[in-house]
């Protein structure tokens, strides 16, 4: 089977050198055929690459320890699903999950892009393959999935404890399709500027596919923190290690992309900057796997060292090079339609909007190259962590917070000092009494109360909207409240589903405050000895160690330490924190694949988390180390996490919402309009 | 035939008497033995069978691990065993790091010497080079690693705030309504739709 997966890998790459050079220059000479050859060559180019993927799931399932690959990340005695999951769990499998991944979105962008835009399909073709190409070479040249070994051993080595998780199952494939995705909207940018047709068409080409990357971006960022979380055991979620930084980076630049791009639609402005920030995600998302593959910089989310690193910076460079200097030859055909016409308007918030976002996307990258510029400039290593980002990053993200409430409150092209006066009322008004029961409460943290206030004031502005959409549609076409309610969303989706996106990150960022005030404690603790830890709330908690059992479960010798737990005195039950001590047989004999790792105790509600760690034990006795944590308001950033989830597929669900074309000539024509008698626009 | 000499009730009753006896003896000579307390929850604090397996070997926490100026102190320096977290959340995740635990008694002999946080810091910095501080100290080269970020987006808002300046905004006044295919009726609801949900 590995012969086959080399050769679909051969096939993958000579197609793909195929697909670039002759969809480039058979769309540029205008050659019906060469272009027709190139889209049917992309469709071949997925199959092979699917039938690659084959070849390394069956080595996988079949335990072909022959197979260097299935040898160093799977055993015997690994679980049916880790297997399955084990495909991505190392350098090489994951470059060609990538790759196949990659070829199933360029093949569905072929097949499901309107014809609308099939001037430029070939041209999308000739770019997604290019990059499929890319990545083949690296496996064939540096990384390949399919390399055997001079013997065969019994038994393969393992995966690492810490990825088996169920976490670890979902959160690199989602995190690769949002990377990886990104490349759709890349090419029909480049696309565009190739082919000269720089009207609103290439947007709405790209518009869902932005979407789509995005959103699994989203979700996995989201199901990283939650791994780290659970399977790690420090604690929290978020470190600002290189790794996580750079999966931010193009979360960020496609962010800022969803809210400028809406600028270009409605008013024509902001073409350039669009470009550029399609060309700069892309490049982010290059610069991620570099960062993570290559070991330039030290991350406990890194690949093993290797000389991939190499061809992602010289294809970060190339492409680069290329799509700037494609976007500044087209640069004199990317005039704005119309200008500003007020700085207190819609579109200026926008801007300013898009400026954070851009300016914490280069905070972000600007601190994750830092020690590398330090080194450079003074021959000094320093370290970049988490006080360095939070420094830089808190007031940044506090500004965009605000915006978040702002911008959708002022109206387009220009507000009027009554309609900011109407609009800000509310709010304000919810800000305040935020604060004030905030202050009342005793909180004094300065920037965990300012979050929860702009929390407070941008909560306000999202129910105000609702509100007032509901009692429209109410009064209008005398629908009961409930059905105003959802009609209201389903016929604005994009809108509607972008304010539930926004509730989603006010409840992230309610959940991200909790944690300035976390509680912790070590203890050490002989069975029936206890020990206590007041929450935030004012609550004491009382942690009584039971003791440690030990078991034999699947691949592991588990050693579990139970604690009682009390609230104020009255019983909660037990949680159990294990070590789990991984083994493989050989002989006969189990031997430790690896150190003993941690499965934390978590009990999670609306409030707050106990965390318990269970260190290890005093003298081979069941006397026990602990850490006891209690984590504020955790829960709500996986709740975030959905609700995110469920915004973004509502914006970008198919379909126009059952607008009628007439209605939405009349909507758009609305923008214009202005009203007798007001001397206000609309 | 050989008849066996029948047994004595008394015999009888002796030897049994002296079975059970030697039995409850033996249960009892076993149950001293066993290592008591492996039960969870008996109180007793028993041993692990496998020690090995439950992680490194932990020595007691002490009231000094559980001082919050310690911790604060651990939380600006960084562990050196090559992952890229503070001391403090290093030795208390998964509890496998080597390195931490030397770093954390540093810390501790430090404190007892009599130094205060910033002269622990700055011990560590001369002895492990900057590299040993979470974030770079404020001065010199590193300021701008501080700076640059802000500078650059208070800058470009400034610029941008400037080149709109420039620019001649259109008034009101002379924008030109676009024709709409619409009834003086259809006109008023729109306006009454707007002012309820316009934003």
């Amino acid at each position: 089977m590995t012969l086959l997966g080399q050769f679909a890998l051969w096939t993958a790459f000579v197609l793909g050198l195929w697909c670039a050079i002759v969809g480039f220059s058979g769309r540029w000479r205008g050659r019906p055929d060469l272009t027709a050859s190139v889209v049917r060559s992309v469709y071949a180019i997925c199959a092979a690459l699917l039938v690659a993927a084959a070849c390394l799931w069956k080595a996988l399932a079949t335990h072909d320890f022959n197979v260097e690959y299935v040898w160093a990340y799977t055993s015997r005695n690994l679980p049916t699903y880790y297997i399955i999951s084990a495909f991505w769990a190392g350098q090489k499998g994951s470059l060609l999950f990538w790759a196949v991944v990659l070829s199933v979105f360029a093949a569905a962008a072929q097949a499901l892009s309107s014809r609308r835009y099939s001037e430029l399909l070939p041209y999308v073709a000739a770019v997604t393959s290019s990059v499929v190409a890319f990545f083949v070479s690296v496996m064939i040249f540096a990384a390949n999935p399919f390399a055997r070994m001079a013997v065969t051993p019994l038994d393969g080595r393992g995966l690492n404890p810490q990825l088996q998780n169920v976490g670890m199952t979902i959160h690199p494939p989602m995190l690769y399709l949002g990377y990886i995705s990104i490349t759709i909207p890349f090419a029909f940018a480049v696309a565009a500027l190739l082919s000269r047709k720089l009207d609103t068409g290439w947007i709405h080409a790209i518009r869902k596919w932005t979407l789509v990357s995005w959103l699994f971006l989203a979700i996995g960022i989201t199901l990283g923190m939650w791994w780290a979380y659970v399977e790690l055991g420090w604690g929290g979620y978020w470190a600002w290690d290189p790794v996580e930084n750079a999966s931010l980076l193009p979360w960020l630049t496609m962010t800022a992309f969803l809210h400028s791009v809406m600028i270009q639609e409605k008013r024509g402005m902001l073409k350039r900057w669009n470009l550029g920030l399609i060309v700069g995600t892309f490049m982010l998302s290059i610069f991620g796997t570099f960062i993570t593959r290559s070991g330039v910089i030290a991350s406990v989310h890194s690949f093993t060292q290797s000389n991939v690193g190499y061809f992602f910076l010289a294809f970060l460079i190339l492409s680069g090079a290329f799509g700037f200097t494609l976007l500044y030859t087209r640069w004199h055909l990317l005039e704005a339609e119309v200008h500003l016409e007020s700085m207190v308007s819609r579109e200026a918030a926008f801007l300013f909007n898009n400026l954070l976002f851009v300016g914490i996307a280069f905070s972000v990258l600007w601190g994750t190259l830092f020690p590398i510029i330090s080194e450079l400039v003074r021959g000094t290593k320093i370290t970049v962590g988490p006080p360095f980002f939070n420094r830089v990053n808190v007031p940044l993200g506090l500004l965009l917070l605000a915006l978040t409430g702002i911008g959708p409150l002022i109206a387009w092209r220009k507000a009027s000092t009554a309609n900011l006066r109407r609009q800000f009322t509310g709010p304000l008004a919810a800000a305040g009494v935020t604060a004030a029961a905030l202050l009342a409460s005793g909180m004094r943290d300065f920037y965990a109360l300012l979050a929860l206030t702009l929390a407070g004031f941008v909560a306000a502005t999202i129910v105000q909207e609702f509100f007032r959409g509901v009692r429209a549609r109410h009064r209008m076409h005398g629908e009961s409240i409930p059905v105003a309610f959802v009609r209201l969303v389903a016929r604005n989706r994009r809108r509607y589903g972008g304010y539930i996106v926004h509730v989603a990150i006010l409840i992230y960022c309610v959940g991200f405050a909790g944690m300035a005030f976390k509680r912790e404690r070590e203890a050490t603790l002989k069975p029936g000895q206890s020990v206590e830890l007041a929450s935030p709330y004012g609550h004491v908690y009382r942690f009584t160690h039971v003791g440690i059992s030990q078991y034999q479960a699947l691949n592991r010798v588990v050693s579990a330490a139970t604690v009682q737990i009390a609230r104020d005195g009255k019983p909660e039950g037990v949680m159990t924190s294990e070590k789990r001590q991984h083994f493989t047989i050989e002989n006969g004999e189990k031997l430790p694949s690896f150190e003993p790792s941690t499965e934390v105790a978590i009990r999670s509600d609306l409030r707050e988390d106990l965390y318990i760690v269970f260190a290890g034990p005093v003298n081979g006795t069941e006397e026990a180390v602990y850490r006891f944590t209690i984590n504020p308001l955790v829960w709500w950033i996986w709740f975030g996490g959905f609700v995110l989830a469920f915004g973004g597929v509502i914006t970008m669900w198919p379909g126009d919402g059952g607008v009628s074309p007439n209605r939405a000539r009349r909507a758009q024509a609305g923008y214009g309009v202005t009203l007798v008698g007001t001397g206000e626009p609309s | 035939m050989n008849n066996p000499s029948p047994t004595g009730r008394r015999a009888f009753l002796r030897s049994a008497g002296l079975s059970v006896a030697a039995t409850l003896g033996a249960a009892y000579a076993a149950a001293a033995a066993q290592v008591p307390g492996t039960l969870p929850g008996s109180g007793a604090n028993g041993s692990l069978g496998d020690p090995a397996a439950a992680g490194r070997p932990q020595a007691p926490t002490t009231d000094r691990d559980n001082d919050a100026a310690v911790q604060t102190i651990e939380k600006r320096l960084r562990c050196t065993c090559g992952c890229t977290l503070d001391v403090y959340t290093c030795r208390t995740t998964d509890f496998t790091c080597t390195s931490s635990p030397q770093l954390h008694r540093e810390v501790l002999q430090l404190r007892e010497s009599g130094m205060d946080g910033q002269q622990i810091v700055d011990a560590f910095v001369a002895k492990y080079g900057e590299q040993a501080l979470m974030a770079p100290k404020p001065q010199g080269f590193n300021l701008a690693g501080y700076l640059v970020p802000g500078a650059l987006v208070t800058t470009a808002g400034l610029v941008m705030l400037w080149i709109l300046g420039r620019r001649r905004l259109v008034p009101a006044s002379e924008r030109a309504p676009i024709p709409v295919d619409a009834t003086p009726e259809e006109l008023a609801r729109l306006r009454d739709a707007l002012a309820d949900g316009d934003s």
